[in-house]
């Protein structure tokens, strides 16, 4: 990911947290601050976030969008760093933004945005985040993190420096999930097929965790594991990284 | 599908593939922008070397004047080389109802013909069919003992079609790349029967939509390294058809047809879509296409290729439907070889389609505004947060599950709100 310039030590970096992490996996969150606050970063958290528009933008209510991307800016406005655990939501911000409105104050502040694995590899220079992790480990990217933003690099770097784990390619790895926000639930039928898939594929590599660095996607597969009684965890790549 | 990927990626690897890419995406987008001027000289170029030009507006147009070139020549039957832009034109159907036979002589679409069914895929029309599924289908039709076979029923079409050819009045092709600086035509294909259908009869009609015009022969240099590589992964079809106009003695018509794509080319943010060259790349890395099949679309363009052009081009009535069959994953993105952002075209056909009001009705927009105040004060968010834990509670244990709720709940367990919101544990931190 091309980055402006480099991360000053004492720039204080804002964390962005999704709505849908803020309710269903706070620890996810607390994970990207206890991980931040390891390798030297001061994070802050602007109290009026809420959400990057992103289920809006892709249902095709661009003006409803756009309001929800304006406060986005307004929130985030003074920080020079945006960390979000969520890589669709980067993403959203990144290239949502400027397809909206590609003048607005929205727009510009999009490249100030990264996901976690990216700011700690690109932003931070940081490849070993002292983590310890003993348990065999199979890592699905996000659709968003692998083809917008071009993060699985990012994420593997991260994971292969985590001691005493033992990381399983895990098979069609580049293929959807299947959640697709509204999609999960307009085309129900194929959204569970793909991540039937998805389950298939995970549960073949005999692995105890699936580690992904999106949150949106581990709501569908999670939910789908947890249906089939998979004996198989969902956890994100920062609560693997905050384990010593 | 992941055969004809597996192998796109290993033909990519001998050539400087994104530079190709690139510089393809260019060149279309340059005639795509001239398209009025580069028509008029392809015209020009191949009437001077006796080829006849019939501009037709509506698919209907296209083939009444097809049907009337037949007619004028006393064909009673037509054999064809593959073409989608014939099936735009409902062309079969129009032929039989003048009664003029049509020959499908491409092995994929005379087998799907003989189905009674439609192509599938734009370069594999009868995808969605097994070799058993063909075997019984030339037992029932053909009477050949049944085999599965696919060399021995190559063969049995072979000897069916090989003497129609000799008999059709017209032969039709489409036609890949037309070339204004030469007033030429370039069509690709590997069985033959697109040569043959176009040289054996005495007369040869291409139909092609007004996108196919390219400016110059040297632009075929980046093209055709693209075009096999991304259909089949072949580093070239078997054979590259250059028409120089007609031989003597014999008549080369061209139809130019619109059927919508002006509608396409009137809008810069869609005008992209033109730039397609029909490989089915996008088609094949889909995971919505590979799992609902090509007929699923109802449409002739299946897969994000045709979720993207068949609102304005073909068909409004798919525009609150198609654009929303996706996940937005990018596959497609990344295999299409003339770099059309196919995710952006489809999301911006969602913007379309909501504020006509041709999808995101009632309970949707209402939800839709719900969630949208609650993302725009912390105080409507935090009684959002509320009401959601609730409903997820009551959603586990009631019986009664509507819409959405029963659509998660099918295959997939409700996620649980957590006890306490990061906001509310961040609150609280010392």
């Amino acid at each position: 990911m091309t980055v402006s310039r480099g991360y000053r030590r004492g720039e204080p970096v804002a964390l962005f947290v999704p709505c849908f992490v803020d309710v269903f996996n706070p620890e996810v969150a607390r994970a990207v601050v206890t991980v931040l606050e390891r390798v030297g970063v001061s994070v802050e958290y602007p109290p009026g976030q809420t959400c990057c528009g992103q289920p809006a933008y892709n249902a095709g209510y661009w003006p409803l969008a756009a309001a929800i991307a304006q406060r986005f800016e307004q929130v985030f406005h003074d920080y020079p760093w945006i960390v979000t655990p969520s890589g669709s939501c980067a993403a959203m911000a990144r290239a949502g933004f400027a397809h909206i409105d590609p003048s607005s104050s929205a727009a510009s502040i999009g490249a100030r945005v990264y996901d976690f694995a990216s700011f700690l590899t690109d932003v931070l220079g940081v490849g070993d985040v002292g983590a310890r992790f003993p348990h065999r480990v199979t890592f699905h990217e996000g659709c968003h993190a692998r083809r917008e933003l071009r993060a699985v690099d990012a994420s593997l770097k991260l994971l292969g420096a985590v001691r005493d784990l033992t990381l399983v390619d895990l098979p069609m790895a580049e293929e959807c999930c299947g959640f697709g926000g509204s999609f999960s639930v307009s085309f129900d039928a194929l959204s569970t097929s793909m991540g039937d898939a998805k389950c298939v594929n995970a549960m073949s590599t005999g692995a105890e965790f699936l580690v992904s660095g999106d949150p949106s996607c581990m709501l569908h597969i999670d939910g789908m594991l947890r249906e089939r009684q998979a004996p198989l965890t969902t956890l994100h790549l920062a609560e693997v990284l905050a384990e010593t | 599908m992941q055969r004809s990927l597996d192998h796109k990626h290993a033909a990519q690897t001998d050539v400087p593939w994104e530079a190709l890419r690139s510089q393809a995406h260019a060149l279309k987008a340059d005639a795509i922008a001239h398209l009025d001027e580069l028509l008029e000289q392809f015209e020009r170029r191949f009437v001077e070397r006796g080829g006849e030009v019939v501009w037709a507006r509506t698919a209907a147009e296209a083939a009444e004047a097809f049907v009337g070139i037949c007619r004028a020549h006393g064909a009673s039957s037509v054999v064809k080389g593959k073409s989608m832009v014939s099936e735009e034109l409902r062309l079969n159907e129009e032929l039989a109802a003048a009664g003029i036979e049509p020959v499908e002589t491409d092995l994929g679409e005379f087998i799907v013909q003989l189905a009674g069914d439609k192509p599938s895929h734009v370069i594999a029309p009868a995808a969605h069919l097994s070799r058993q599924d063909v075997g019984h289908l030339f037992t029932s039709k053909l009477g050949l003992e049944y085999t599965d076979d696919p060399r021995a029923l190559s063969l049995a079409a072979r000897a069916h079609l090989r003497a129609r050819y000799l008999r059709a009045g017209v032969g039709m092709t489409g036609v890949n790349f037309a070339i204004a600086e030469t007033g030429t035509f370039v069509v690709v294909e590997n069985e033959g029967n697109g040569g043959l259908s176009a040289a054996a009869p005495p007369v040869h009609v291409a139909v092609m939509g007004i996108e196919k015009v390219i400016r110059r022969t040297a632009d075929l240099n980046v093209f055709l390294q693209l075009l096999a590589r991304s259909g089949t992964g072949q580093k070239i079809t078997t054979y590259t058809h250059h028409f120089l106009g007609p031989e003597k003695g014999k008549r080369q018509y061209c139809i130019i047809v619109d059927a919508g794509r002006t509608a396409l080319l009137a809008d810069p943010e869609t005008r992209e879509a033109l730039y397609c060259i029909r490989c089915g790349a996008c088609m094949n890395v889909c995971p919505v296409y590979r799992r609902a099949g090509g007929a699923a679309y109802g449409s002739v363009y299946p897969g994000p290729i045709g979720a993207v052009v068949t609102p304005k081009m073909v068909d409004p009535a798919a525009a609150g439907v198609l654009p929303f069959a996706s996940t937005l994953c990018g596959a497609c993105k990344d295999e299409c070889p003339v770099k059309i952002d196919l995710p952006l075209q489809l999301v911006r056909l969602r913007r379309a389609s909501v504020s006509a009001g041709t999808s995101g009705r009632g309970l949707e927009r209402r939800a839709m505004g719900a969630f949208v105040r609650a993302m725009t004060s912390v105080r409507a968010y935090e009684r959002a947060v509320k009401w959601l834990r609730a409903a997820v509670a009551i959603g586990k244990r009631s019986p009664w599950k509507p819409g959405p709720l029963g659509a998660w709940m099918r295959g997939r367990a409700l996620p649980a709100p957590a006890r306490q919101t990061f906001r509310e544990w961040w609150s609280m931190r010392p």
